[in-house]
């Protein structure tokens, strides 16, 4: 599956319109981060983008286990490396604030 | 009789209470300052405590001495914010406060107990120590007195942190200090860090970065700490990479204050959530936040909380005249970064631009240098310790601007 042309996309890969974001996007973005979608991910996904729609920004970490119920290790287990970017990034939503 | 009360007499608190005080009629306010601690501590100076360059008494002063006569000071905890009832309930002899305007200052704090197996494993102050704050710090100075080598971990639990750049200071202050005592090469330098590089914005986090790697410092980006195996004397990541230690100095979870968690009026960090533009609380009309105890995108460090005073007095005046507060802070932080050897890199920036090169606070002239290591940057720090104490905390002014500029940097 390859990214649809004319994505809305900034030089990190993000989504920076995350109105135009549908499923097969989804997919396609995840694909790129070397993940495979199944049924655990998607539910975070789409926790995710309710989280973002209340709160306007893609959700930290902590938010992500305080809300889904999902331990810390195994969102590193769904989404290695950093979970909250990967989230954020196939869920079609910005960048989480960067926290400097 | 109307109040402002402010909570937290450190950096921000006091500058709010300095500034009020000038602004507000004795006659018709009354201020009052709410803090658990009757000592100041200078915290940019915590860094400088483990390699004997500082002692406590250069970080340490009464709070009273820097408060103006007319504002109320208690010392005490705080028990509860109640902030629908605009009032707040002390530790001390149960006493309530009804205020009509609310400074919140509680800054940030480290948990180290977040982590499994850091206070309770064993190694908590043997070989496991943290300089962010000064009982730490002056265990991990006793430590390295005596230490004969090996391998120093330095691992940042996770973001945000208070000081951003505090960690590669202490590591470029390691790599000098193990120099000076001439066992440098028995001294493996490592830094795990859950950040992807040295720093999160990319042209700092590149120059910082090359800086590391000349110093021979090892990077480990992307390491999310689980937990730490005192047994075995490694740190462990989520996805189960392992880093050897001799030598741990953490940078634990940072939080908002207990006293916002039992108030219930923080995000998931205890950090209170306030509009990133006006300062005053997204909740409460009534409320303004200064400094660390916030959740605004920007550093949590005096710099911020110092550029973000401007904004926080106007709209609390405005407040007060029945207007509307102006979105006008722009996440704007300076930090000088110590580098070692009488150097030191400083960097200027806001939410929108990350730190450039160029010259600061004159464009073209200077004399501090950005993005460039210069021994004018570490005299600089240096000074501003004195500043600090005689200007800052007292509202006086400062020779940089609020808001950043774009003038003397090199796009």
């Amino acid at each position: 599956m390859t990214i649809p042309e004319n994505l809305p996309l900034n030089d990190e890969g993000f989504l920076t319109d995350p109105s135009v974001w549908n499923e097969e996007i989804a997919k396609a973005l995840a694909e790129q981060v070397g993940i495979e979608l199944t049924e655990k991910h998607w539910e975070i996904i789409r926790w995710a983008r309710e989280a973002a729609a209340d709160s306007g920004k893609a959700p930290t970490l902590r938010q992500i286990t305080n809300g889904t119920g999902v331990t810390t290790k195994e969102l590193f287990k769904l989404f290695p490396k950093g979970p909250a970017k990967k989230i954020a990034k196939i869920a079609g939503l910005g960048k989480p604030e960067g926290c400097i | 009789m109307k109040t402002l009360l402010i909570l937290g007499a450190g950096t921000g608190g006091t500058m709010v209470a300095n500034k009020m005080a000038d602004h507000l009629d004795p006659q018709e306010w009354r201020i009052i300052i709410v803090d658990r601690d009757e000592k100041h501590y200078y915290q940019p100076g915590f860094l400088f405590i483990p390699f004997g360059i500082y002692s406590q008494r250069d970080v340490i002063k009464p709070k009273r001495n820097f408060l103006p006569p007319s504002v109320e000071v208690i010392f005490s905890d705080i028990e509860v914010i109640e902030p629908d009832k605009s009032r707040v309930i002390l530790r001390k002899d149960n006493k309530v406060i009804n205020y009509d305007y609310l400074v919140i200052a509680t800054g940030s704090h480290i948990h180290p107990e977040e982590t499994e197996g850091m206070v309770d494993g064993g190694g908590w102050q043997k070989n496991i120590f943290t300089f962010y704050n000064l009982e730490g710090a002056v265990k991990l100075a006793n430590f390295l007195k005596y230490w004969k080598g090996g391998r120093l971990v330095l691992n940042v639990a996770e973001m945000p942190i208070k000081c951003p750049v505090a960690p590669l200071e202490f590591l470029f202050l390691s790599d000098w200090f193990f120099h000076e005592r001439g066992i440098r090469d028995k001294v493996e330098i490592v830094y795990a860090t859950p950040l992807p590089g040295a720093f999160t914005k990319p042209r700092a986090s590149a120059i910082l970065g090359g800086m590391l790697e000349e110093k021979g410092i090892h990077l480990v980006p992307d390491f999310n700490i689980m937990e730490v195996d005192n047994a075995k004397q490694v740190i462990r990541s989520y996805d189960e990479q392992e880093v050897e230690y001799d030598l741990l100095v953490t940078i634990p979870t940072n939080k908002g204050s207990d006293a916002i968690a039992r108030s219930n009026m923080g995000d998931e960090l205890d950090f209170v959530p306030t509009d990133k533009h006006t300062l005053r609380s997204r909740d409460w009309e009534n409320i303004f936040i200064i400094g660390d105890a916030g959740n605004v995108p920007a550093s949590k460090a005096g710099s911020v909380a110092h550029f973000m005073l401007e904004v926080v007095i106007e709209n609390l005046l405005r407040s007060i005249e029945g207007l509307e507060p102006l979105p006008k802070f722009d996440g704007h932080a300076n930090c000088f970064i110590e580098s070692g050897f009488d150097k030191g890199v400083l960097i200027d920036f806001n939410y929108d631009v990350e730190p450039l090169p160029g010259k600061y606070p004159l464009p073209g002239f200077g004399p501090f240098s950005l993005l460039q290591e210069s021994h004018t940057n570490h005299w600089g720090k240096m000074m501003f310790r004195w500043m600090y104490w005689n200007i800052l905390l007292k509202g006086g002014e400062m020779p940089f601007e609020s808001q950043m500029s774009m003038a003397g940097k090199w796009a």
